[in-house]
């Protein structure tokens, strides 16, 4: 059964070839066939490999599957192979079973779209790179998956290319994530210029053996792995292109920018994790970059009014949470966490993708409201999604996960105060946020009325995710409720074991206490000020430092004014004035010269036939002249 | 009789070709244009006259035989081409003619 | 006799000289047929009588006549406008004369004696039905192109043909229409 796992990126990935090749003479059916079932089957193959792999695992925990050297030169050589291990099972099932849903989803979705099968071709492709980068044995390969969902990512952010502004979005989220990828090409220079190899588990292994803890070959390696994560995970410094990056379709949003794509920053610092142990400053500014990302993403999303920019900068807050767990050793709970936000973040944009529809393309969410009589199945999806989000206890796995990190950030070896209590304002706010976006969108007066119910395909993966919203958590119990984790025995053979001082049951029990505790108070601010008192909450908002404040979270605290400021208008005025620099003058030279020339051999040919005869006779005297004077 | 030079011979036939060659790149009437080419065509049957004269062999003036048939054909030609110039274009200047231009 | 080739070689030059030098047409003509006439007496003092006489008839008679043919049917003024004015002939001049030069130098002016004794009719005739067969079969075929080729091209678009009042019922394609192509 193992040896099915090529099929896994390769069946998405045929999927693309086919749209691609038969793109127009495809009936909407078909197209929606070959895409969302492809990507089915391929779910079907991972959940057949998983069930292999943990009834009976391959020794070593690991499998390994050589397809073809892809070249060999310089002493480079890297293959084509896939490494399968605890956390790529993990990694493969989401991608897989989430991007199949949402396929389902989108076919319903994008039923009216005229570059519907473009949009499978494009998708399919999505998932063939992701699965090719999780699954890549050798850090080229993972590039290679990199890239792809990177230029996915574009092309579908700029889907609907016909408005400007999706493609202006598309190209911030390329140039942005591009700074970060350049970092991390320079990292993969770095690492085989030291250790004379790509493939990752000889790399882990070498550095462990060659590089002392705190070096500066290691801590360089490391920080420039962490340049291209910080990019693709949309972390602060490089987070600006993730809110834009909603004018793709939600399902886009849904499966790109919450459940996989943005993750793989996660799924790349896990996977080199050897690298950030021989760093630790590198691995505690991942922990304090994941920490403040997810207080700024907190406060931003309280003053979105759009309701896909508020799941944006929920994500980029939630990914915080990842990071803050990779920096504070806590690999396997940052990948629990990634499989539960991947659950109920992909509901969450699906069922706000239901509400968006129905109201005919409305995005604002004040322009919304009463809807949960009106569309119960994206109301208690919503609930569902926005409860996991909050980490409501117990009943969603958020709770699981998100008390994981909560718990480990101060209890593990590298913890720290000030992180945990930054986990715990942000999970404040959190359910702040989430609990507005549930109010003001379901409850209240109905601003737009509904004007299309979702059918069965767009239901259905709601009802599946909302499922696995409440139960996902179920497979990582804490301590203090029986310590059932089997996800944790299984990702141990993968991820190193995160060391704890403190894990005894009093501390696990307290720290879930207060963790629940947080999420209540949070949920009862909102209903409080969202519910009960809307208009007070109003009057408040419009007073002038509530209100610059409110502006100033809206813009994403100013990131998008600065970079502007430092970046954008500097590069294009020395682009405008370089325009008429030193080399100018040589190559338009050139073009001169062919217009003089052309001028010339123009004037020439003037048509009198005297003139011809004339230089016909030149030519007869030089010729008379070499047959004479030979 | 003491015979002539051939290289004087072959100097006239240049000397009469060069002429007429003048005359093609200077003038512009169209009638004395096929004038010198026929200038020319006589010189260049004179040198070969003198060269068939050289040896004291015919195939000189058999030469000189064919050009004339080359050129009486040339010239009726010619002259109908004139007759259909001085048609189209109004007058027989040959720089009227340059519509190959550019 | 080569006193005789002296002066002819003289006269033909000078009556070619003039030939492109007048801007009368016709008197430029005339002075083509005078420069043809010494060209003829040169080749008799070459000792080619039969060539002299078809330069005479030939050249002198039919081709220079075809020309004023020409001249007569395309009523050209005799003093023709076109005055070429002198700084024209610069620059032909300084060609022709690098070029003359060049000949000269190639021919050399040695007094290299040619064969003397005529090649008469006789001789001339045994060549051009002997080997020269051929050639003599492709110059007539060049003469009727040539007869052909300018019949047409001369040929001007002709007058509708006549009515006749006792066909006026029939098809326009039943009439044979000649030539009067544009």
């Amino acid at each position: 059964m193992l040896q099915l796992l090529w099929t896994v990126p390769a069946l998405p990935a045929a999927g693309f070839v086919v749209l691609a090749l038969l793109n127009r003479r495809l009936s909407r059916r078909a197209a929606a066939l070959i895409g969302a079932g492809f990507v089915g089957l391929s779910a079907v193959v991972a959940m057949l490999i998983a069930v292999s792999f943990i009834a009976s695992p391959p020794p070593g925990h690991a499998y390994h599957q050589v397809l073809w050297t892809w070249f060999d030169t310089g002493g480079l050589r890297p293959q084509i192979a896939f490494y399968l291990d605890a956390m790529s099972v993990i990694f493969i099932l989401v991608i897989t079973v989430v991007g199949f849903l949402i396929h389902l989803y989108s076919t319903e979705f994008m039923e009216r779209d005229e570059g519907f099968t473009r949009f499978f071709m494009y998708m399919n492709l999505f998932v063939a790179s992701m699965l090719v980068l999780v699954l890549a044995d050798n850090l080229l390969l993972l590039y290679l998956g990199w890239e792809g969902v990177g230029l996915c990512s574009y092309l579908l952010i700029a889907f609907w290319q016909k408005d400007v502004k999706n493609v202006y979005a598309g190209r911030k989220a390329f140039i942005i994530t591009r700074v970060g990828d350049t970092a991390l090409i320079v990292g993969l220079f770095l690492l085989f210029t030291q250790l004379h190899t790509l493939e990752i588990q000889p790399l882990m292994a070498g550095a462990a053996k060659n590089w002392a803890t705190g070096s500066g070959v290691a801590v360089a390696a490391a920080a420039l792995l962490l340049g291209g994560a910080v990019g693709k995970s949309a972390q602060l410094p490089l987070q600006t292109w993730l809110p834009d990056a909603m004018a793709g379709p939600t399902p886009v949003s849904a499966l790109i920018h919450a459940a996989t794509m943005v993750t793989a920053g996660v799924y790349l610092i896990a996977r080199t994790n050897v690298l950030f142990t021989l760093a630790p400053d590198v691995r505690l500014a991942v922990a304090i970059i994941g920490t403040v990302t997810l207080l700024y993403a907190c406060f931003s999303a309280l003053a979105q009014h759009d309701i896909k920019r508020v799941l944006a900068y929920s994500t980029m807050s939630q990914i915080g949470y990842m990071f803050l767990a990779l920096g504070v050793a806590g690999w396997s709970a940052a990948i629990f966490h990634f499989m539960t936000h991947a659950f109920f973040k992909a509901l969450l944009f699906l069922a706000a993708g239901v509400v968006i529809e129905a109201l005919g393309g409305e995005h604002d969410i004040f322009k919304m409201g009463g809807l949960r009589r009106k569309l119960p199945v994206a109301f208690w999806a919503f609930i569902i999604g926005a409860a996991s989000l909050s980490a409501l206890p117990l009943i969603t796995d958020g709770f699981y996960s998100k008390d994981l990190i909560i718990e480990t950030s101060l209890g593990a070896v590298d913890g720290n105060a000030w992180l945990w209590l930054g986990a715990l304002a942000g999970s404040l706010l959190t359910s702040i946020y989430a609990f507005r976006l549930v109010f003001v969108v379901f409850f209240g007066d109905q601003q737009t009325p509904v004007t299309l119910r979702p059918r069965w395909r767009m239901q259905l993966p709601l009802v599946v995710l909302s499922v696995l919203s409440v139960v996902g958590g179920l497979v990582w119990l804490p301590g203090w409720m029986g310590g059932f984790h089997p996800l944790e025995t299984f990702l141990d053979t993968a991820l190193p074991v995160t060391q704890t001082v403190a894990s005894s049951f009093a501390y696990t029990g307290v720290s879930a206490l207060l963790t629940s505790l947080v999420a209540v108070v949070g949920v009862a601010l909102a209903t409080v000020w969202l519910v009960e008192s809307r208009a007070a909450l109003k009057d408040f908002a419009a007073r002038p430092t509530p209100h610059a404040l409110q502006e100033f979270w809206l813009h994403g605290w100013g990131f998008d004014w600065l970079y502007e400021h430092v970046f954008v208008i500097p590069v294009k005025w020395f682009a405008r004035v370089s325009r008429n620099d030193l080399v100018e003058p040589a190559v338009s030279g050139i073009a001169w010269l062919n217009v003089q020339a052309w001028r010339a051999l123009s004037a020439s040919q003037n048509g009198l036939l005297r003139v011809y005869i004339g230089v016909a006779g030149v030519g007869l005297a030089i010729i008379v002249a070499f047959v004479v004077l030979r | 009789m003491a015979a002539v030079s051939l290289d004087h011979g072959l100097i006239l036939a240049a000397i009469l070709f060069v002429i007429g060659f003048v005359g093609l790149l200077t003038r512009r009437n169209l009638i004395v244009v096929l004038a010198c080419i026929e200038i020319m065509l006589n010189a260049a049957g004179l040198a070969f006259v003198v060269a068939g004269a050289r040896w004291g062999r015919a195939d000189g003036q058999v030469m000189f035989l064919f050009v004339l048939a080359m050129a009486a054909a040339e010239v009726a030609v010619g002259l109908a081409l004139a007759i259909r110039f001085r048609h189209s274009l109004g007058r027989l200047d040959v720089d009227d003619a340059d519509e190959m231009k550019g | 006799m080569t006193t005789l080739f002296y002066i002819a070689a003289a006269v033909a030059v000078l009556a070619t000289v003039l030939v492109i030098t007048r801007s009368n047409l016709v008197h430029a003509l005339l002075y083509l047929v005078v420069s043809l006439f010494a060209v003829a007496v040169v080749f008799y003092t070459l000792g080619a009588p039969f060539v002299a006489a078809l330069e005479v008839i030939v050249y002198a008679g039919a081709i220079m006549m075809l020309f004023v043919f020409a001249v007569m049917l395309l009523n050209v003024r005799a003093d023709s406008p076109l005055r070429v004015p002198p700084s024209a002939w610069i620059g032909p001049l300084v060609l022709v004369a690098v070029l003359l030069a060049e000949l000269i130098y190639g021919i050399g002016l040695s007094n290299h004696a040619l064969h003397s004794g005529e090649v008469g009719p006789q001789q001339v005739s045994e060549a051009l039905f002997g080997p020269y067969v051929l050639g003599v079969e492709l110059a007539s075929m060049l003469l009727l192109a040539a007869l052909i080729g300018a019949r047409h091209i001369a040929a001007q678009p002709e007058a509708p043909p006549f009515e006749d009042p006792q066909f006026s019922g029939e098809e326009p394609d039943a009439r044979v229409h000649e030539g009067g192509e544009a």
